[in-house]
């Protein structure tokens, strides 16, 4: 593929990204971090959040296999999960977040039980776009990539 | 590092290579943050961790410029954190969260956060983060130098000795002392003097408070005090947790400037304290002083020098300890005192070495007479003396006596204030008794216009203590003690015979004494300062109330511009509970 054709592709790949509101500015904010020193910062980045957010999810979910749920607890540890998801601009992921934690506070369990099912299937499927963004920025080149979209 | 600019030597302009230290558990964000802060210039170190943080700073005091920590920690709560930083280092620290709440927000200034960023962070709010920095810098300058010039004025309260009976040291110009920071006491609402400006309330440190403060970290023993513990101790309801932090850190600050400044420790050789009850008050008013600038809130800029003159108080043995608690304190006007401009030595006024010859127990009282030389001003700077008010050639400018009465424990509580280092200067009265002030020190002229009488003054106190009826904020001019016109006309009502010298030609600051009992205000100038009146200090030129019973012809001719100097706002010092005066406006704020 031409260079040019490639460049379009990415850009036409993240661009619903953003439109369909699962990313919002802070990812854009990675990109501009990017430079000839860190060339694949994002990539590293978004790396970086699953590998350690899955610890996070982990925690939650044996949280909530207690009986009674703490919930204290509970909200605390999808505080941290949303502090790090906010750091790749995870939005939907985000709002599933504080829905969570607003189940939380009502002292909602079941709520809570059904908030996480959805959230993992948000952070599930933004896992996938972005490792298929990434495949497809490697090979046109990290510099190129990091274009804002309108 | 204080006055300007960086501990750490850098080449480029500032703000570049900031020393920037990020805490957060959060290894995504720890990344993101370095990149950031990189792409600003600044130089950054990470840490997972909050005792991992902590150790850094501790093993590198000076290593860093600003701490930017998230909230939650695993380890600690970054609050606490956040609350050491501050103690510990007096680092400036930006907290931050993905959780925006109000309630969680205050809590962080209430902790001492000089900003809270909300995740996820802009590369542009850390841009500006220099700020903080460069801000707690100056802020640190002038609150050392309030502090400075309230252990001055404080010195030469205690240390003037007068051959006389007694010269009260008129006020210093406590509203000209006043620092931009207006503090409002928290107690009252009155402002005190000018300041205005503050939006948070803020604690008045009196000396009385101040007093138990100190105590408290004595008998805590100083490298493990916490705020917690001293709050415990001083047993002071309305006070917060989060006052005593403030203060603490300030204090420790002071105590740490004292400790380098105390080269030249002004023993103020030749002036001798003679009397010595005062030297309590002095010195724990000096503590006092000291801490209350190291509050930001607190407005201990109650120094309100005008610059070099210091009026260095004689205080009559005769006052302290008998049941009134006013200090006379001469006023030490010594030519060649240290306290005065002219002082050949040139101390820092901060090294408040003088120690009147009064039983200036309290080490802490470190009045560096020193300052009422040619650096005097410069102290003095921050109390918004101007430093063309503060002529080094005029008289020095003692200031001091205000603060001798700040000192005073209202009731006779003397306050010693015990600070861990440096002794207080002695400061030998002899040539201050202000006959002879030929040189530059022309206080004493002043002071031998106001001279209390004992009896006055005894009188007064009880009324005043009764009744706060210091407040007899005389403006003292202290540049021009010489053609002191001294008023005789005494302050009664409560016996507060405030001896302005009226005639207070280059005076240029004007030093308002909240005084209490003035003795009649002849030859030697006394003031005895009640408790109470020391609050009533404010050296704020320019709004002096002074009491209805105050002869306001006594400052008909001082000249308003010296009161702007320094805004010192004794109110600080005042004890509200003590000194109801304050509340009538006596003082100029």
């Amino acid at each position: 593929m031409e260079r040019n054709q490639l460049h379009r592709l990415v850009a036409l790949s993240r661009q619903p990204l953003f439109d369909q509101g699962f990313l919002d500015e802070q990812f854009l904010q990675l990109e501009e971090l990017q430079d000839d020193a860190n060339p694949n910062f994002v990539e590293e980045v978004v790396t970086l959040y699953y590998r350690d957010s899955a610890r996070l999810i982990l925690n939650i979910e044996q949280a909530l296999e207690r009986n009674p749920l703490d919930f204290n607890k509970l909200d605390i540890l999808m505080h941290q999960f949303k502090g790090s998801s906010s750091s790749i601009g995870a939005k939907k992921v985000k709002a599933e977040c504080t829905f969570f934690r607003e189940n939380c506070r009502a002292g909602n369990g079941e709520g809570c039980i059904r908030t996480f099912q959805q959230l993992k299937k948000e952070y599930a499927t933004l896992r996938k776009k972005l490792e298929a963004y990434f495949q497809l920025t490697r090979q046109v080149g990290p510099a190129e990539t990091a274009c804002r979209p309108k | 590092m204080m006055d300007n600019g960086f501990s750490s030597p850098r080449k480029d302009a500032f703000p570049v290579g900031l020393r920037v230290l990020v805490v957060d558990d959060d290894p995504t964000w720890l990344k993101i943050l370095e990149k950031m802060l990189r792409k600003c210039s600044y130089e950054v170190t990470t840490c997972g961790l909050a005792r991992d943080a902590l150790h850094l700073l501790r093993e590198r005091k000076d290593g860093y410029d600003i701490v930017i920590s998230d909230v939650n920690m695993p380890d600690m709560d970054g609050f606490k954190l956040l609350e050491h930083v501050g103690l510990e280092m007096d680092l400036p620290v930006i907290m931050m969260s993905v959780d925006g709440e109000t309630s969680q927000v205050m809590k962080g200034v209430q902790h001492g956060a000089c900003d809270y960023l909300l995740k996820p962070i802009r590369m542009k709010e850390l841009r500006n983060i220099w700020q903080h920095v460069l801000r707690k810098k100056i802020n640190e300058v002038r609150d050392i130098e309030i502090l400075e010039g309230m252990e001055s004025i404080q010195m030469a309260r205690n240390g003037l000795d007068q051959s006389n009976d007694g010269h009260l040291l008129c006020g210093e110009d406590l509203t000209s002392v006043k620092k931009r920071k207006d503090v409002e006491s928290k107690h009252d609402d009155k402002d005190p003097g000018d300041n205005s400006s503050t939006k948070k309330a803020r604690v008045v440190w009196s000396v009385d408070l101040h007093q138990k403060f100190v105590e408290a970290v004595n008998q805590i023993g100083f490298d493990k005090v916490g705020p917690k513990k001293i709050l415990d101790l001083m047993n002071v309801p309305w006070l917060t947790r989060e006052n005593v932090a403030s203060h603490l850190q300030k204090y420790r600050l002071y105590l740490s400037r004292l400790q380098k400044e105390n080269d030249t420790k002004i023993s103020v050789g030749g002036i001798k304290h003679s009397d010595s009850p005062l030297g309590d008050s002095a010195n724990s008013f000096g503590t006092q002083n000291s801490i209350n600038i190291q509050q930001n809130d607190v407005s201990s800029r109650s120094c309100g020098f005008s610059g070099n003159s210091l009026l260095v108080q004689n205080v009559e043995p005769r006052s302290h300890d008998n049941d009134r608690k006013g200090i006379v304190s001469k006023i030490v006007a010594e030519p060649k005192r240290a306290l005065t401009v002219e002082v050949p030595d040139p101390h820092k006024p901060r090294s408040s070495q003088m120690e009147f010859g009064h039983s200036l127990t309290s080490s802490a009282s470190e009045v560096n007479y020193a300052e009422y030389d040619s650096n005097f001003p410069t102290k003095f700077s921050w109390w918004e003396i101007p430093q063309s008010r503060l002529k080094q050639e005029q008289k020095p400018l003692h200031l001091d006596d205000g603060f001798s009465h700040l000192t005073w424990p209202g009731k006779q509580q003397h306050i010693q204030v015990d600070y861990p280092q440096p002794a207080p200067p002695i400061i030998s009265g002899s040539s201050v008794t202000g006959r002879g002030m030929g040189g530059s020190v022309k206080i004493k002229p002043l002071y031998d216009e106001c001279r209390k009488n004992g009896s006055q003054v005894s009188s007064t106190e009880s009324t005043i203590e009764a009744s706060h009826v210091q407040t007899k904020t005389y403006k003292v001019n202290h540049q021009t003690f010489e053609p002191i016109s001294t008023n005789t006309s005494s302050l009664k009502n409560q016996a507060s015979n405030l001896r302005c010298i009226s005639d207070l030609e280059s005076a240029q600051k004007n030093i308002n004494w909240g005084m209490s009992p003035f003795a009649t205000l002849d030859d030697d100038f006394q003031v005895r300062w009640v408790q109470g009146d020391c609050y009533a200090m404010n050296l704020g030129l320019e709004n002096i109330d002074f009491p209805e019973y105050f002869d306001r012809g006594l400052l008909a001719d001082v000249p308003t511009h010296l009161y702007d100097a320094v805004s010192f706002d004794y109110q600080n010092l005042y004890d509200p509970t003590e000194c109801s005066l304050i509340e009538q406006g006596l003082f100029i704020a």
